[in-house]
């Protein structure tokens, strides 16, 4: 099924649900809205005609830039980006699926934004989603251990976002 | 295989208190800095906990701080055992992004080189496996040849371990003169120590004894916690991104003949004159994932004669690197290759300058790792490291 295809059939069924779309990409992707991001997902891999059964990779992308001069000129408002990377085994083909953000819930800096679990459809996201948790924070809402995966339990904040400061001192270790 | 409700392993009376075991992060079979902790009842394993993380060099957050070119040697520095794959993989990536075309040339010469670094990989990987069960000798022989690969790199590009060699727009330097007769060189004298290491190891009576009806992975559970590579075809899923991947990286291999290794019917390709499935053995445990990565190897010899050919024919540029500060254009690309351990991917956004807005891995050994506290739930302790090599990972890679 080629992409057009693809999302008429989506947003019949749940077009309350996509939120954008970008068919022209490199690698052509759909948005979808954080709260209907498990359905759409069982969705993709259930269906016969798509069987998206294959989570290749979740990415987190933080769009933000810390000079107000540059950040002008971006064209975009700052934002947190959860990037899904789909393959299908049997008709092999991938199709992307992005989730928007807020960088801070409700605006409240240190509140990590929410976006539901996928890792009861897919195993890899459990991982995947502690690695985008742990580097880029983003709370996965129903993982079943949501924990630090890369850095230590005890390090503070997350590495990947862009106004991430280095710790001066960890442990008795110099940091800078 | 033995589990817990194998009467023949647990006697009535030795059920003990539970115990908490430490494997790692300084353990001989866990290739590399990875922590197990393993759940203990006697000798039975009931729950596996692996802890990875030790081997962290953000190397994400360092690649949104270099160009992509500048960022090659880091990706050598994921998965060391195959720095030329992990090379071609952001390569790849970049050119996508920036809809570039290597000449024929260098085409050849990328699967010339990713090639002979996929045998180098499966050598350390048959090799530590068989350390794994407790022989010694088979690692001897692995590297003993991989070391001439390793000379013939060294002449290519001066490096052993950390090429750097394959690079955004082709390579760094075109094969130097005479190169191709060693290689060829090498590859008559290295078909008959296949033989060798499937004597001392596939068809090793006590290796099969270890490594058969181990750990065994189906295809459903295999595509769910997205293993891939020698992993999931040990599992009998055909797939190979050599094959089926995206056209930017296939078209390397256009008119190359070669068959995907997967079990069909009962037997593998090119089976004529290798060792036959010992009976014990499942599809989907230890064993046949070994067995995909030996058969891999020989694949990749007849992959890089086909490429020795080609490459010696073809005119024009190997493929000038593109500037150091190239500018990317505004977007973003994904691609996964097939990497010796599996599926290795990379993802660049850029925002219109010459330094990456975002540069992400998908390690395919974070995948293929985070399977193993199903495969070895209810296996024995003695198990665990048969489970683990036979995964083939480095921590390098999963760590990043």
């Amino acid at each position: 099924m080629s992409g057009p295809n693809l999302i008429e059939r989506l947003k019949r069924g749940h077009g309350r649900y996509i939120s954008g779309q970008n068919l022209e990409a490199i690698d052509p992707w759909i948005e979808v809205t954080p709260e209907g991001l498990p359905e759409v997902c069982r969705y993709l891999r259930d269906e016969p005609e798509l069987r998206f059964d294959f989570l290749s990779c979740i990415s987190g992308v933080d769009y933000f830039e810390k000079d107000p001069k540059k950040a002008e000129k971006t064209g975009w408002k700052p934002h947190m980006e959860v990037v899904y990377h789909l393959w299908s085994t049997v008709h092999r083909r991938s199709l992307v699926v992005k989730v928007l953000l807020p960088r801070w819930k409700d605006d409240e800096p240190g509140q990590l934004p929410e976006v539901p679990t996928v890792s009861d459809i897919w195993s890899t996201a459990n991982w995947h989603e502690r690695e985008v948790y742990d580097l880029s924070g983003v709370r996965f809402t129903g993982h079943p251990g949501l924990r630090r995966i890369l850095c230590p339990e005890d390090w503070v904040g997350h590495p990947l976002r862009r106004d991430y400061e280095m710790p001066l001192e960890y442990h008795g270790i110099r940091g800078r | 295989m033995a589990t817990v409700d194998d009467p023949r392993i647990i006697e009535f009376d030795v059920r003990t208190d539970e115990m908490l075991v430490n494997m790692g992060p300084q353990h001989p079979s866990t290739h590399g800095v990875l922590r197990l902790v393993l759940r203990t009842d006697g000798e039975v394993v009931s729950e596996v906990v692996p802890h990875i993380g030790y081997l962290h060099r953000c190397a994400e957050k360092i690649g949104e701080n270099l160009t992509p070119r500048q960022w090659i040697p880091y990706t050598d520095r994921m998965d060391y055992l195959a720095g030329m794959n992990m090379n071609l993989g952001w390569a790849l990536t970049v050119e996508k992004l920036m809809n570039l075309q290597v000449p024929e040339k260098g085409r050849h010469l990328r699967v010339i080189i990713a090639e002979m670094n996929r045998i180098a990989s499966h050598l350390v990987g048959m090799g530590a496996y068989g350390l794994d069960l407790g022989t010694f000798s088979p690692f001897l022989y692995a590297f003993r040849e991989r070391e001439k690969i390793l000379d013939l790199f060294e002449e290519a590009c001066g490096a052993r371990l950390t090429y750097s060699y394959l690079t955004v727009g082709g390579a760094t330097a075109d094969l130097p003169r005479g190169w191709l007769q060693k290689c060829e060189g090498f590859l008559d004298q290295f078909l008959p120590v296949i033989d060798e290491c499937h004597a001392l190891l596939t068809t090793n009576s006590i290796f099969v004894k270890r490594a058969a009806g181990i750990g065994y992975l189906s295809p459903a559970m295999a595509i769910d916690y997205g293993c891939t590579g020698p992993v999931l075809r040990g599992s009998g899923v055909d797939q190979d991104l050599r094959r089926d991947g995206e056209a930017c990286y296939t078209s390397m291999y256009d008119g190359y003949a070669f068959e995907i290794i997967v079990e069909k019917n009962g037997h593998y390709p090119q089976d004529h004159k290798y060792p036959a499935i010992p009976p014990e053995a499942v599809l989907g445990d230890c064993w046949h994932r070994f067995y995909v990565r030996m058969l891999e190897v020989r694949q990749s010899i007849d992959l890089v004669r086909q490429a020795i050919d080609r490459y010696s024919t073809a005119t024009g540029s190997y493929g000038e690197p593109v500037k150091l500060t190239e500018k990317l254009p505004k977007g973003e690309a994904y691609l996964e290759t097939e990497a010796p351990r599996g599926q290795m991917g990379f993802y660049i956004v850029s925002d219109g300058s010459s330094i990456p807005w975002r540069a992400r891995a998908r390690s395919s050994c974070f995948c293929n790792l985070s399977v193993a506290h199903e495969l070895c739930r209810g296996a024995l302790i003695a198990d665990i490291p048969a489970i683990v090599g036979s995964l083939d990972i480095v921590m390098g890679e999963i760590d990043r």
